[in-house]
């Protein structure tokens, strides 16, 4: 199910930019099953970590107000080519996914 | 009824529990911090800013530009892009002030990252969209109004 794409570009302010998309239903808790009439429980990405050659940089912390299938992009200014960046995320179920990769 | 919200109570304070020990469960690295749980079921933004920054004494600041639509046509998926010019950038917040729970998301950044987020925000109808930036221990803010013509939050 856990399927996670990352992007890296050259930003415009320098630097670069990485662009990460996680699959995940992000459910808010408040919707509910058309059928059964019952809420669908809340399940939803909690921190995203960023990482630079294993040096963490940036950590982001999502909610249930973040839309399903989350695209959340950071700056890395710092880093060049050759370097390798990983980003890991862990939702409220524990469960969790990572992805890796290196700028060119 | 007084039943009915005891057990409404032990209810919540399970799933708390539960959501600690999860919390407590998953491997961590040692800079990360924990999901800020607080913030993020605030009701109201300066509950939220307190309980993520530690401060809630905002400035305006004309070095932060969000990228957003003006008209969402789709309140579930709102693009909203923060960008800062300010250096030592610690912290970056967004939040939907007219959202159930405005505190929608956070980065908190190291020495080694820069000011930029961006991300796909839930709004349930058209409010304003305050971004916080914190940089060199001071708080910082600049806002866009998004028009919303679904919401998306929900229901």
């Amino acid at each position: 199910m856990a399927s996670t794409k990352m992007k890296i570009k050259k930003s415009k302010s320098g630097g670069y930019e990485v662009m990460v998309l996680a699959k995940h239903p992000m459910e808010t808790g408040n919707r509910k099953d058309k059928k059964t009439g019952e809420k669908i429980p809340e399940h939803f990405i909690e921190n995203m970590e960023f990482a630079v050659n294993g040096e963490m940089v940036a950590q982001a912390n999502l909610g249930t107000g973040v839309s399903k299938n989350p695209l959340i992009g950071v700056g890395i200014p710092n880093a060049k080519p050759g370097d390798t960046v990983t980003v890991s995320w862990v939702d409220n179920r524990g469960e969790s996914d990572s992805a890796e990769k290196v700028v060119k | 009824m007084k039943r009915r919200i005891f057990l409404k109570g032990s209810l919540a304070a399970g799933t708390l529990a539960v959501a600690a020990g999860a919390g407590m469960l998953t491997p961590k690295s040692v800079l990360a911090a924990a999901w800020p749980k607080a913030a993020f079921d605030s009701k109201t933004e300066v509950e939220a800013l307190q309980a993520f920054f530690g401060t809630s004494d905002v400035e305006q600041s004309d070095k932060i530009s969000i990228k957003a639509p003006l008209q969402a046509e789709n309140g579930a998926v709102v693009p909203v892009k923060v960008m800062t010019s300010l250096a030592g950038v610690e912290g970056i917040a967004i939040c939907a002030i007219k959202n159930p729970r405005p505190y929608t998301t956070s980065l908190r950044v190291t020495d080694g990252g820069g000011g930029l987020y961006s991300t796909r925000i839930k709004m349930g109808q058209t409010s304003p969209v305050n971004c916080y930036v914190k940089a060199g221990g001071k708080l910082y803010m600049a806002s866009q109004e998004i028009k919303v013509t679904v919401g998306g939050c929900g229901g």
